[in-house]
């Protein structure tokens, strides 16, 4: 191939100046959907932050939402989300375990992925509904914490399940084989050789599924508390949370001072926010850098 | 004396319908190094995997013919391939150290041999990592990650690994491709220490490697067992063309 001499070839100032016209325009496309975001969280910070105090974070509610903290609503959503957790975790990890590693392709292993990615696309209520008609009426769990936790659970299982299985799949194969050649059987050479190889992918899918689980108010529509928690604030007691506490507080009480809402919502952001971070920081590659 | 560990006849792979290994019939004498040599894509690790059916965990895998291991046929029904894994361990291309400390990864095979005696595994550990000439290198950190060493002395630390199930061969395929020239020749070193206790088959990308350290060479072409002989005869004096034109580098 015939090389140019060093200097200029001919039309390269207007090449040039077309990229910068084209980079340009990219530039102005990322900024304008940044835009919103960033006024967004602006807006929430400076009318949510001047409420936020002592009180307002661990006091329960007066008066109907319009006075007091928000309290026992951090709490619950904590410990829905902790539930959700101890649901999709082991179920999650188990499904993609069988996925990657047991499964025979076939039918029935492409209806299980099938299904799994058609329960990703149900609609949080529906999920609301169908956890409370199961869970709360048919295994008589009530309008109760463990129920709401047992709804989010499902509701963040296929994201667990999907980014479980991902993280299994890109540990080299190697890895299994040389378990598995030293006598391991499958299930001992996943515990203890897979899933800590695929744990940092593992943990970034559960992150992201719980951030997305704690934003969402439609699942615990029908178990979350409007006004006040149950006496024991545990599983079995009807939770309040953020997510619906927003919900609930800006349709339902007349006069509430709206900055009360945006300092809930800058919590509920934070929080959304912490997980995500926990996610991206986690480390994309499922296992370390080998050295030369 | 030539007393044979592996016979293999006529043996076909085939990945779905794709016909990978035609008709190999070799025997593996005991206690000496047999290299595989060949173009990439000729089947030298389908072969490999098939001594201790690793093959088995690929979907859609068909393998006809016969493996004998001291005269049993491994591929019979009534095997127990975790047994035979034990009995023909593994070495892979790239350093695959676990993600456990240094005394986990070599203490791994034994514990699921129900050894549990910390003092037991103490001398397993100790024993090994001597062997593989990485003691005196790790032995103040065997709690340390494995992941921190050297490539070169994670594949030593695999190879450890894998002496202490005390296996009676072991299957290495292209074990040094991912290494320097210096990691490269301490374990060229440790296979010829090796070879007085263990039957060692190895895939190599390297002719000069082959010619280094093994006593008998094979030599793979689309799925066939072209030549099979002494190395010092295959490399000097090849029957077949084929043979002949890979090792004069005409191909491949
Ligand atoms: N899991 C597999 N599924 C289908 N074909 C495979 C698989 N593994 C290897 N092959 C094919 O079998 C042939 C031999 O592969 P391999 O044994 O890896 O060759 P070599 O080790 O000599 O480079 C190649 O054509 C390769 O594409
Ligand atoms: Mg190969």
């Amino acid at each position: 191939m015939p090389v140019a001499p060093l200097g200029t070839t001919p039309g390269l100032r207007r090449r040039l100046r077309r990229q910068a016209l084209g980079f340009a325009l990219l530039t102005g496309a990322a900024g304008a959907v940044a835009l919103p975001g960033i006024r967004l969280l602006g807006e929430v910070l400076r009318r949510g932050w001047p409420v936020l105090g002592p009180e307002f974070l661990l006091a329960p509610p007066r008066d109907f939402l319009r006075a007091g903290g928000i309290g026992p609503a951090v709490l619950g959503t904590l410990l829905l989300l902790l539930g959700a957790l101890g649901v999709a975790l082991p179920l999650g990890v188990g499904a993609a375990l069988y996925l990657a590693h047991y499964a025979r392709p076939g039918p029935v292993t492409a209806g299980i992925r099938v299904a799994v990615g058609g329960l990703a696309a149900v609609p949080p209520i529906v999920y609301g509904l169908f956890g409370f008609s199961l869970f709360s009426v048919a295994m008589g769990l009530g309008r109760t914490a463990a129920a709401g936790a047992l709804t989010l659970g499902i509701l963040v299982l296929p994201t667990v399940i999907t980014a479980a299985e991902e993280a299994l799949a890109g540990v080299p194969r190697e890895y299994r084989e040389a378990a598995l050649a030293l006598g391991a059987s499958r299930w001992q050479a996943a515990r203890r050789v897979l899933l800590p190889l695929a744990l940092p992918g593992i943990r970034s899918g559960v992150a992201l599924a719980l951030a997305r689980a704690a934003g969402e108010a439609a699942p615990i529509l029908f178990m979350a508390a409007l006004f006040r928690a149950g006496p024991g604030g545990g599983l079995g007691d009807r939770p309040l949370a953020l997510a619906y506490h927003l919900y609930a507080a800006a349709t339902q009480v007349p006069g509430l001072p709206p900055e009360r809402l945006y300092g809930a919502a800058l919590v509920l952001l934070a929080l959304v926010m912490g997980l995500m971070a926990l996610a991206l920081g986690g480390g994309g590659g499922g296992w370390p850098e080998r050295r030369p | 004396m030539s007393e044979n560990k592996f016979e293999v006849k006529d043996l076909h792979l085939y990945y779905g319908s794709f016909h990978a290994l035609k008709g190999i019939t070799m025997a593996i004498p005991a206690r000496r190094v047999v290299a595989f040599i060949g173009p990439s894509g000729c089947g030298k690790s389908t072969f490999l995997r098939t001594l201790n059916r690793m093959n088995d965990l690929i979907p859609g895998v068909r393998v006809q013919g016969q493996v004998l291991l001291d005269g049993r046929d491994i591929y019979a029904p009534d095997v127990d391939v975790v047994a035979l894994r034990q009995r023909v361990g593994m070495v892979f291309q790239r350093p695959n150290p676990f993600p456990m400390s240094i005394f986990d990864n070599v203490a791994y095979g034994p514990r699921l041999l129900g050894v549990r005696d910390r003092n037991a595994l103490r001398r397993i550990v100790g024993e090994c990592l001597e062997a593989v000439g990485l003691w005196d290198e790790v032995r103040s950190r065997l709690d340390a990650s494995a992941l921190g060493l050297s490539g070169g002395q994670q594949q030593r630390l695999c190879i450890a690994r894998c002496l202490a199930v005390e296996p009676e061969v072991i299957l290495m395929d292209e074990p040094t491709s991912a290494l320097d020239p210096v990691a490269t020749a301490k374990i060229e070193d440790l296979i010829l220490r090796l070879k007085e206790r263990y039957t060692i088959v190895i895939v190599t990308h390297s002719m000069q490697q082959a010619a280094r350290i093994s006593d008998y060479t094979g030599f793979f072409l689309n799925g066939e067992l072209v030549e099979f002989g002494p190395t010092g005869t295959l490399f000097t004096n090849p029957r077949d063309q084929r043979t002949e034109d890979y090792i004069t580098g005409r191909f491949g």
